[in-house]
């Protein structure tokens, strides 16, 4: 009976799914906010990624809370887990030579590719969160070939609190210059340059290094902890 | 290209169906992250290069890391 119910509630939320998507078109502009995005984009924002004008400038605000969001899980995370205890010998087992070498070889590269995709944000796909989280794997590498070294959560602690500040703080800084909160009121500076489109860059360097230290400290609150 | 669309879905259904199917919890997370690297390719061909990236990095990586470790402090066998 559970299960006829089940199946039925399934049935029943697919289809109100199908009967939504089929009113809307697929790939077509309909929405006036999509267009003015897709036009202005570049001109209002500088940033060559239309994805990261809207991300950071148009929709800076939910970012903020995005950010919020996650650190407030990494935060219930680390509570849950929070014991002073280590974790025992029997998962401080070093992983095998091969690991071990390739993922020290690995590691500055999964870095730089990491820092790399959040500095373009505002030129090539990606941004904070996708850096944030490659920077993040590449920690996690580490701690599988080395789970005795796992660093301790005071160092991420610090990276992410700095980001998070840096963040609201030009925000601010938009307010106190007149253009509003996290707007921008930088020179927007020569399209597709490094350092152009205004605050978007700095903006997605914190996002980065605070996403990085976040999903970092998670891991390793996962595995350092018994 | 719908072809290869139509495989990457299919692939992502049998996956998914899988993932609720599988009893060893360590299969169905593996199974779990491949819904989420097909995801990415999905993405990727549908010029969503962004949310290719954030799903492959995010989706197939560090959630599939962190369900292993929490499965690895749990229990392996759902009853």
């Amino acid at each position: 009976m559970r299960k006829v119910l089940a199946l039925l509630l399934v049935l029943a939320v697919g289809a109100g799914f199908c009967a939504v998507l089929a009113e809307i078109p697929f790939g077509e502009d309909k929405v006036d906010v999509a267009n003015h995005y897709v036009n202005n984009g570049l001109k209002e924002t500088g940033a060559a990624n239309i994805v990261t004008s809207v991300v950071v400038t148009y929709r800076g605000f939910d970012t903020l809370g995005e950010v919020t969001i996650l650190f407030i899980a990494a935060i219930g995370l680390g509570a849950v887990l929070f014991s002073e205890k280590k974790a025992g010998d029997k998962e401080k087992e070093e992983a095998s030579l091969i690991v071990r070498t390739g993922s020290k070889l690995l590691f500055p590269f999964i870095i730089l590719f990491g820092a790399y995709i959040f500095m373009h944000g505002h030129l090539t796909p990606g941004g904070g969160f996708q850096g944030g989280a490659v920077i993040a794997s590449g920690f996690l590498l580490m701690y599988l070939a080395w789970p005795a070294r796992v660093a301790g959560r005071k160092r991420f602690s610090v990276v992410e609190s700095l980001a998070g500040l840096a963040f609201v703080a030009v925000g601010i800084l938009g307010i106190i210059y007149g253009a509003g909160f996290l707007a921008n009121f930088l020179p927007l500076g020569t399209r597709y340059a490094l350092l152009s489109a205004g605050v978007i860059p700095i903006i997605y360097v914190a996002i980065g290094l605070k996403v990085g230290a976040e999903f970092a400290g998670m891991v390793g609150d996962l595995m350092g902890r018994e | 290209m719908i072809i290869i669309q139509a495989v990457l879905i299919l692939v992502m259904l049998v996956a998914a169906v899988a993932t609720s199917i599988f009893r060893d919890l360590i299969s169905a997370v593996v199974t779990c992250a491949a819904v989420s690297l097909f995801a990415s390719f999905l993405f990727y061909l549908l010029d969503a290069p962004d949310v290719a990236m954030a799903e492959a990095a995010i989706g197939a990586g560090l959630t599939t890391a962190i369900f292993v470790l929490a499965v690895r402090k749990t229990r392996r066998l759902e009853e």
